[in-house]
């Protein structure tokens, strides 16, 4: 490839950055010194392109030591990769966590999303922004840091919740959950100018273990687990049992017992397993996963790999962190187990970004799993290899969807790509691929311990096994629930010790943003995919979000449709500009000004097209939940008796 | 002994049927492949005849009997006994509200056939309220993943903007561009292999940007024009082209459009030179030519003033 570079120069620190990933340059054709022996020959084709994968990580080490990526340092990536700076650009613009605009070291990211909104967030933007002047501004008095919105956080049992980020070397990151503003503003408290060279230091883990200066230290991730250590967990037993940096404590707790299990059953016996027990997909789409390994196993090209999807971004859920904090030694035994059933020798761990601790318990994890010849060449003595590399997402839900997530690994742009062919057999490279989400995997351990039919017997028929369910908003004690599957909305409510003395369930909205909200009057609802698909709503990830009759629901809906809007990928015309729609028309409605006649007609129009001719589940789903609230909750009906007439 | 040895096994052939009618196809074709052979056309805009289908546009997806959702007919290969509608009531209503996101946040002038479709579908674009104002110039191409401006509802965005004029040859009014993706996959891997341009930002906000939107010049691009042979829009045009519409001249009634060699070298690639009033105000090339596929280098494409150098005394 023949591509023309800016010609802008890196400095120290930005070349250092780079280097720690890449390595030092090989010559002045990847953007090291220019010598002589260079004009003798020319470095090209696929050895030069071979490395594109390293993108993302590159654009990482930037942003974490500096806090942005200047147009030098986007240059000197692309000359050591060769990549077309378009193309660099264009990936590095996808990405909400990366700033191709200088801007202070420090970003404290305040989660306005649906969790947060229930429990005051909207009230902190307004203080913050009278306080610290508007969103991502960095010219007034807290120069050092600015804050922007954000997405949910994954942090809802703790919410309304912020994130800091610092660039430096490590970077740094701190907590505020639950934050009132003041909190957030001592996040904002500018730190020392940092320019100290690493000397080529590289740390254990990405981010430095204590938290940056304003913050406090997190509680542990069973904090986030009422039931930690009630007797019968399978999912969570471990948590706030076990020290998660531990590995001898793991394998006291009954760890890589499973994986012992797998490696005497062999690939297809451990294939057979989770197809007897019948476990189906965590992550939202609920495919049987026993038939998705044989499908990837069978595959005659090679390699094969496998993917576990930690990027978690669904509003309202948080299991694969709290598992990923509190147990992350599973999380490997488990993609140990299911690469070993499918034949990959490689493993990615593709964790969105805004999950620092759990980055860091799984860095660990994984180095000390490699130091015992549990990942690596032969291991266990079985002749089996198997390593993991983790990949860390930059803010972008999108790239949870299975093939948009191929796509960021690769270092493109994270745009779903069109089904078929599916991942079983062009995935990741091209290659035969199994995708599975962080708890998917999670449940293959007592799947190996139990055996598939005695797993086949927890829960219903038809959905079978334990399920973690994201209990947040307005109930009393928000976090992760194990329940087996059949039990009733209401028995969760329960647990969680419901809506607080005199106040009513308004709605509860299940499985997400891409989910759908049923009423306080419909407790009943099994907790089964097959009984939330019978009550018109779904499980999605897990996510159960109480709404009392305090909160808004219009300008629940409204966060919603702008939470679509910036995280639809842009690929296609029904999602791209109906997102925007339908935005706008919510914000009509809420405003009281408009027909609601014609609104909701546009809605229903734009809505139906989204979820006919969308590209991906993003565009399929964006109108579940305001379709549902309009339906179910007769949020916008009409104030008289014409509900039926007008309504429609 | 001498027995022929074929070249390429034969396709095997696929039934299926097309609003009804029954039609046999060979494996492998797309279903739009199949509605030609019925004479039922989809209409089309990201599609490109010498492009890997992109499939984003989404305005030709058709109702494959069975399915969750509609299928893109550009792309779809057909299965055995696919049952395909393509005037259904979900067809229909698909193609008439993408062609309203479509008509209300772009400006559509210069589509061919977007006025044509607009009426058949009954689409009425301006329903979602009056359109906003431009954006200023790069305002849309500093936007940041992820954060938007809150909207009133009051008007209807849109990506229009003033469009970049920062060189002789050719302009990019990316206030006409749906983001088909073709003269990013026309520069790219598919064809010139430049790279001058890719898809930047996100969502709404995504648009097809150099790096850091420095200007062409400053670019990787070699002024091939591959990528105006693709765009379906008019968002990117000759200048030439673009001045005359701007001046109102532009008429494309009064244009004889020939083909012929282009004499600069030996590839001999084809060019058909547009020619109003005996100038030449634009030039393509014919996209069934084996060899270049339509497209041509600089020269070809924008080196054709010595011919219609005159003696203005
Ligand atoms: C827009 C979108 C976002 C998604 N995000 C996630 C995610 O963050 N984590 C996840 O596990 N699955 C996510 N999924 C589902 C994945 O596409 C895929 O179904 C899943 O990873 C498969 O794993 P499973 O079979 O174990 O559930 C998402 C899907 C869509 C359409
Ligand atoms: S549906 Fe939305 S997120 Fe999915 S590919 Fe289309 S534009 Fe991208
Ligand atoms: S400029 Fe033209 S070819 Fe390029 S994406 Fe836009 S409409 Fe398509
Ligand atoms: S267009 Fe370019 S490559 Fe083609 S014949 Fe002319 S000069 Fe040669
Ligand atoms: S022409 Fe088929 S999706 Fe655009």
């Amino acid at each position: 490839m023949d591509l023309r570079f800016l010609d802008a120069v890196p400095d120290s620190l930005e070349r250092e950055a780079v280097d720690a990933v890449l390595g030092p340059a090989e010559s002045g054709w990847d953007g090291g010194e220019r010598r002589a022996g260079d004009l003798r020959y020319a470095r090209g084709g696929h050895a030069a392109r071979a490395r594109r994968d390293l993108l993302l990580p590159a654009l990482h080490a930037v942003n974490d030591r500096t806090g942005w990526i200047s147009p030098a340092a986007l240059d000197y990536i692309c000359r050591r990769l060769t990549v077309p700076p378009a193309e660099a650009y264009g990936v590095a613009t996808f990405y909400a966590m990366f700033s191709l605009q200088a801007r202070p070291a420090r970003v404290v990211h305040v989660c306005t999303d649906i969790a947060c909104a229930a429990k005051g967030a909207d009230r902190i933007r307004a203080e913050l922004a009278e306080r610290l002047g508007p969103p991502g501004d960095a010219s007034g008095e807290q120069a050092g840091a600015i804050w922007h919105e954000s997405p949910c956080l994954g942090l809802c049992e703790r919410a309304p919740a912020a994130l800091a980020l610092e660039a430096g070397s490590p970077p740094r990151f701190a907590v505020a959950a639950p934050a009132r503003a003041e909190d957030i503003a001592a996040l904002m408290t500018p730190p020392p100018v940092d320019t100290t060279p690493s000397n080529g230091h590289r740390p254990a883990t990405t981010f430095a273990p204590s938290p940056l200066s304003g913050g406090t230290v997190e509680p542990a991730p069973s904090a986030a687990v009422p039931q930690a250590g009630v007797p019968g967990l399978v999912l969570l037993r471990r948590i706030g049992v076990v020290d998660p940096e531990s590995l001898d404590d793991y394998r006291a707790h009954g760890g890589y017992a499973a994986l012992r299990q797998a490696l005497r059953l062999g690939p297809a016996g451990v294939i057979r397993e989770v197809v007897e027990s019948g476990l189906v997909g965590r992550g939202g789409a609920a495919f049987p996963t026993g038939r998705k390994w044989e499908a990837t196993a069978r595959q005659p090209a090679s390699p094969h790999y496998l993917v576990c999807n930690a990027d978690e971004s669904e509003p309202g859920t948080f299991k694969d962190r709290v598992l990923m904090e509190g147990d992350p030694f599973s999380v490997i035994e488990a993609m140990t187990i299911a690469a070993y059933a499918t034949g990959a020798e490689k493993g990615y761990l593709y964790i969105r970004g805004e999950y620092p601790r759990a980055l860091s318990r799984l860095e660990n994890a994984i180095a000390r799993a490699r130091g015992r010849n549990l990942l690596g060449r032969d291991i266990l003595g079985s002749g089996f290899d198997f390593d993991v590399e983790i990949r860390r997402g930059a803010g972008a839900y999108i790239c949870g969807e299975e093939t948009a997530v191929f796509n960021s690994i690769e270092g493109r742009r994270g745009e779903p790509r069109s089904k078929p062919p599916f991942p079983v057999e062009r995935g990741l490279f091209g290659r035969p691929t199994t995708i599975n989400n962080v708890e998917t995997l999670v449940n293959v351990l007592p799947i190996m311990l139990m055996g598939g039919p005695a797993y086949a017997r927890i829960g219903t028929g038809g959905s079978t096994g334990p399920k973690l369910f994201c209990v947040s908003g307005t109930v009393s004690r928000p976090g992760v629930y194990e329940l087996p599957f059949g039990a009733t909305l209401r028995d969760l409510l329960e647990l969680s010790g419901g809506v607080a003395e005199g106040r009513e369930i308004r709605a509860v909205l299940l499985g997400g943003a891409a989910g759908a909200f049923v009423r306080g009057d419909e407790l009943d609802i099994p907790l089964t995919f097959e009984g939330a698909r019978a009550a018109g709503a779904t499980l999605g990830s897990g996510v159960v979000l109480v709404l009392d009759d305090t909160v808004d629901l219009a300008s629940i809906l409204v966060r919603i449709a702008a939470f679509f809007r910036d995280e639809s990928c842009g690929q296609c015309a029904p999602c791209r500009v109906g997102t925007v729609r339908q935005e706008e028309a919510l914000r009509r409605l809420a405003g009281g000004s408009a027909s609601r006649r014609t609104e909701l007609r546009v809605l229903r129009d734009v809505g139906a097209a989204m979820r006919d001719a969308s590209i991906c589940g993003l565009g399929q789903t964006a109108w579940n939940a305001v379709e549902s609230a309009i339906d179910r909750l007769g949020v916008f009906a009409a104030p008289t008796t014409d509900t039926t007439e007008e309504a429609r | 002994m001498n027995t022929p040895v074929p070249l390429a096994p034969p396709r095997r052939l696929v039934d299926v049927t097309v609003d009804g009618q029954e039609v046999r196809v060979p494996e492998g074709a797309t279903i739009m492949q199949a509605c030609a052979q019925t004479g039922v056309s989809c209409p089309t805009l990201c599609y490109g005849d010498t492009l890997t289908p992109k499939n984003a546009c989404r305005i030709c997806v058709v109702e494959v009997e069975g399915a969750r959702t509609l299928a893109p007919a550009c792309s779809r290969p057909v299965e055995p006994g696919m049952a395909v509608r393509t005037d259904s009531d979900r067809v229909r209503h698909a193609r008439r509200t993408v062609l309203e996101l479509l008509g209300s946040s772009v400006d559509l002038s210069t589509t061919p056939q977007a006025q044509e479709w607009m009426e058949h579908y009954d689409a009425r674009p301006e329903r979602f309220g009056p359109r906003a104002a431009p954006a200023p110039m790069g305002e849309r191409d500093a936007r940041r993943a992820g954060e938007h401006e809150p909207p009133t509802g009051a008007v209807a965005e849109t990506v229009e903007q003033p469009a970049k004029i920062d060189n002789d040859l050719y302009v990019r009014d990316y206030g006409k561009c749906i983001l088909c993706y073709k003269c990013v996959d026309a520069c790219g891997e598919q064809w010139q292999n430049t790279f001058a341009i890719g898809v930047a930002g996100r969502g709404f906000d995504a648009r097809v940007s150099t790096e850091h939107d420095v200007a062409l010049p400053d670019s990787a691009c070699v002024y091939c024009g591959n990528c105006i042979e693709v765009c379906p829009t008019g968002a990117l045009s000759f200048k030439s082209e673009f001045d005359m519409r701007a001046e109102g001249t532009w008429d494309e009634s009064r244009q004889r459009q020939t083909t012929t060699v282009c004499t600069y070298c030996g590839v001999g690639c084809n060019v058909t030179l547009h020619v109003q009033d005996n100038e030449i105000v634009k030039v393509t090339s014919p996209h069934d030519n084996p060899v270049t596929h339509g497209n041509l280098c600089i020269k070809g494409r924008f080196g054709f003033q010595h011919v219609q150098q005159r003696r203005h005394d």
